[in-house]
């Protein structure tokens, strides 16, 4: 027996024709399943039967009539086919894009943006793809991925307008719809080695946000299918995410660069022997994402051998980028004062009217330190400007404070000073340092300063021990009391008589034996 | 080449001899004779790579262990390390240890709080030799540092060393800022364990037991790029239970509040110089700064070996140990509602028990 429908759809099941010689092969072969008794217990356990009959798509339902015979409802469900098929690659696309988006968010590095860009559209999109980012110089970067391989970077030197679209995707014009190029027209640089003939190529400008991001060329073999108008629509939507995160990264290596040029005459030196005086110094900025604040030092040799080297270690109110600029100048004026090393009182005196005179506001307390060799000895004078006083290491662990003092600069029109000489036997050292270190505030209990004392009993147990190696010790005590805690910059700075017969010959700073 | 020959015939012996003389001249700081020895030794056509492993760096160990067993000062141990440091220094400028680059870009790195560079960067030298690019940014790295250089250089692999098992949540975070940037990361040194075991539970992608083997392993296959989206707690779910959070975030007043118990418990403890108390107060802390990195890996072995440490050092140095487990106690009533701290100190409690009767039964 069979409906109406069922005429339309199997036309040949008339009654009494046999079901395996007029339906297709998976419901007769259910039909034939549900008469055996063995199976018909599990059949409640089993999904819905379904199959293909022409053209379309049908769920078969029995029933089982008590004469043994049984009725097939077949019920048409190509569309809910199609919709659920449709929704299960639009899942997966949005699946890649938001793994696409988090790969490329991670980095801002170009070459990584690009390398990911590639490898993606080559695994997900294409079987190659190449990522051209605009030339910096007269030859074009590009990274080429074959499906499954890893990206390689190469540079090529051509013109990107001998290809339709990829000049103006490089120049920055405005984003014009991917191009289909005739694969045979493709230049030669495009085709991976070893590709095999192509079937399809589309150039896809990368969107950059105010400057040009650079393209994305996608190639197919010519056994894989070409792409579909929704792929294409795809390629784009994966596109501007490549473009953006490519742009980002180029913007941030420009932005990187410059603050490093900036910021190269903010940092502090690193410090060697100058003349047979030994110097060290170590800085830590309050925060740890800085690289410069409002602690500075400088070692300035003499102009004339045998004359004192100078040594200026001081500390501007304030922290941060602000507090360092104004580093910077005191850095400047010290500099440009050096002929009148000699006279600390002036130097200080002249650098109080260069600040008062400055729009800065802030004002900065230091010390100046001049070191000469005297035999194996070293002769210093200091003078502090409102700065916390140099500590005086002695061979016997013995901690002096220097008897300098002085009015900080940049505040009074008058900065009156007492400087204090001294010598250092060999093995003895000055400690120059910032209230960061005695004023850090932790400790086992929290809440302690580190203090003067605990500075002095810290450096008595140094004695002898080379200037860097004080200087390690006391950021490193210093940093420990703080633990995770907030902290104000830390600058130390130690000058020392070498021990004798333990010369520095070679440092990795000095000229040594194969740097000269 | 023929010097080169011979001293590889006398191989061994030779650099067994290198060493002892580095470290005469090292533990007398004598700055001078330590380098001069490490450049004729690259003269005569010793290998400088096995300067660096089999010489200078067994030398550097050797401090470590005279420091651990009190026959260095710290003085001592400073400058025999700065001595160290200023051959490896020479060494670096040798014409023999000048190779082109001609692999990818490795960043050596140590941990943010650890100031053992020495190991970090006798590596960095292994791998320039190997033809590396190597950018070596020295002791104590903040993390914001460290990764700001990964977004410039785009290194194929990250090297980070540490030596400090406190610092291993703070090495965990670099770690997994450096994977989230797509740089694998290589991790070695004590901190790690000594079979790595700590560098698998914090996620790196690899381990090496030391600096020969690290520059192996980087030769060897490429490191995967690593995975993003990965998060501490991807690796340390039970960290979910903030026990390691409340621990360290409260670690200032725990110290205090254990500390006013011991007076309690110890009336001695009041007739206490004010630096005495202070050690006291830093031992404590150091305790709770165990605990909080074990409640962190969730590794009751990791306190436990401390523990047990502390009391040996202390009984070693004359100081008795009898104060470790009324303080283990008190931590463990203030963490009463913790139940992963409770567990670890009554571990830690255990353990002493057996050192205890010891020291009780030498007294008797």
């Amino acid at each position: 027996m069979r409906n109406d429908a069922a005429g339309l759809l199997l036309p040949a099941a008339r009654p009494g024709t046999c079901l395996a010689d007029v339906a297709p092969g998976w419901l007769s072969v259910a039909h034939d399943a549900l008469r055996c008794p063995d199976t018909a217990a599990d059949r409640a356990a089993q999904p819905p039967l379904s199959g293909v009959i022409g053209e379309r798509s049908f769920e078969a339902h029995p029933s089982v009539r008590a004469d043994g015979t049984v009725v097939w409802w077949l019920v048409d469900d190509t569309d809910h086919r199609l919709v659920r098929e449709a929704l299960h690659m639009e899942r997966e696309r949005t699946a890649f894009l938001a793994k696409v988006s988090s790969m490329l968010l991670s980095s801002l590095n170009l070459g990584r943006c690009m390398d990911v860009t590639a490898q993606m559209a080559a695994d997900n999109l294409a079987d190659a793809a190449l990522v051209i980012a605009p030339a910096q110089g007269p030859q074009l970067p590009v990274v080429t991925c074959l499906r499954g391989g890893h990206p390689v970077l190469s540079h090529e030197s051509v013109d990107p307008d001998d290809v339709p679209g990829l000049g103006e995707a490089l120049r920055g014009f405005p984003p014009v719809p991917s191009r289909w190029i005739d694969p045979a027209a493709a230049p030669e640089w495009m085709v991976p080695e070893g590709f095999g003939p192509i079937g399809s190529i589309v150039v896809t400008p990368l969107p950059g946000h105010g400057v040009p991001a650079g393209a994305l060329v996608l190639l197919r073999r010519s056994q894989t299918a070409a792409f579909t108008e929704g792929e294409e629509v795809f390629a784009r939507l994966f596109a501007a995410r490549a473009g953006a995160a490519m742009s980002a990264a180029r913007l941030y290596a420009e932005q990187a660069s410059i603050t490093e040029i900036l910021m190269r005459e903010l940092l502090p030196p690193s410090l060697h022997q100058i003349s047979g005086v030994d110097f060290a110094g170590g800085y830590r900025p309050s925060m740890d994402h800085d690289r410069v604040g409002g602690d500075f030092y400088d070692v300035h040799p003499a102009v004339v051998d045998g004359e004192a080297s100078l040594v200026a270690l001081g500390d501007v109110c304030g922290k941060g980028l602000e507090a360092a600029v104004l580093t910077g100048k005191i850095r400047n004026t010290l500099h440009a004062l050096l002929p009148l090393a000699d006279d600390h009182q002036r130097m200080i005196s002249l650098l109080n009217t260069a600040l008062l005179n400055s729009h800065h506001t802030r004002f900065a307390t230091l010390v100046l330190a001049s070191a000469v060799r005297k035999g194996n000895a070293v002769d210093l004078r200091l003078t502090s400007a409102g700065h916390p006083r140099p500590l005086i290491l002695r061979a016997s662990g013995a901690v002096e404070e220097a008897r300098t003092h002085g009015t900080l600069v940049g505040a009074l029109p008058n900065v009156p000073t007492h400087t204090a000489a001294l010598t250092l036997a060999p093995g003895e050292s000055c400690v120059l340092y910032t209230d960061g270190i005695t004023e850090a505030k932790g400790g086992p209990m929290g809440g302690t300063q580190f203090g003067d004392e605990r500075l002095q009993r810290a450096l008595s147990e140094c004695a002898g021990m080379p200037s860097e190696s004080i200087v390690e010790r006391i950021q490193m005590l210093a940093s420990q009391w703080v633990g995770d805690g907030s902290h104000d910059d830390m600058a130390v700075v130690v000058i020392s008589a070498p021990r004798t017969r333990h010369l520095s010959a070679v440092n990795g700073h000095t000229r040594g034996r194969f740097t000269a | 080449m023929s010097t080169r020959t011979s001293h590889r015939l006398r191989g061994d012996e030779a650099v067994r001899q290198l060493a002892d003389e580095l470290w005469e001249a090292v533990s007398a700081a004598d700055e001078y004779t330590a380098t001069d020895l490490v450049l004729r030794a690259v003269d005569d056509g010793v290998d400088p790579e096995s300067v660096l492993l089999d010489v200078i760096a067994p030398v550097q160990g050797k401090v470590g262990r005279e420091w651990a067993a009190n026959r260095l000062s710290v003085a001592q141990e400073h400058a025999a390390t700065a001595v160290n440091e200023r051959a490896v220094a020479a060494l670096a400028l040798h014409p023999a240890a000048r190779t082109a680059p001609e692999r990818g870009r490795i960043t050596v790195a140590c941990v943010d709080g650890e100031w053992h560079a020495l190991p970090a960067r006798l590596l960095a030298e292994v791998l320039k030799l190997r033809g590396w690019r190597v950018d070596y940014l020295g002791a104590q790295v903040p993390t914001p540092h460290l990764i700001t250089h990964l977004h410039r250089t785009a290194a194929d692999a990250v090297a980070l060393s540490g030596s400090i098992a406190t610092r291993l949540p703070t090495a965990h975070a670099a770690i997994t800022a450096c994977q989230s940037v797509g740089a694998p990361v290589l991790v070695g040194g004590a901190a790690f364990g000594p079979d790595g075991r700590y560098a698998r539970r914090l996620g790196a992608d690899a381990w090496a037991p030391d600096a020969r083997a690290a520059a192996d392993r980087l030769a060897g296959q490429p490191l995967a790029r690593p995975q993003p989206d990965h998060q501490q707690l991807d690796d340390l779910p039970h960290l979910a239970d903030q026990e390691y959070t409340m621990v360290a975030r409260g670690s200032a007043s725990l110290v205090r509040t254990v500390f006013t118990a011991l007076e309690d418990a110890f009336p001695a403890m009041r007739a206490y110089s004010e630096l005495q108390r202070e050690h006291t107060a830093e031992d404590l802390a150091h305790i709770v700064e165990f605990l909080a990195t074990a409640l962190y890996l969730g590794d009751e072995e990791l306190f436990t070996g401390f523990i047990t440490w502390t009391a040996e050092i202390l009984t070693a140095r004359g100081v008795p140990a009898h104060s470790l487990p009324p303080a283990l106690g008190i931590l463990a009533r203030e963490l009463k509602d913790f139940p992963r701290a409770t567990r670890i100190l009554r571990r830690g409690t255990d353990a002493l028990i057996p050192l205890h009767a010891t020291t009780a039964g030498n007294r008797a």
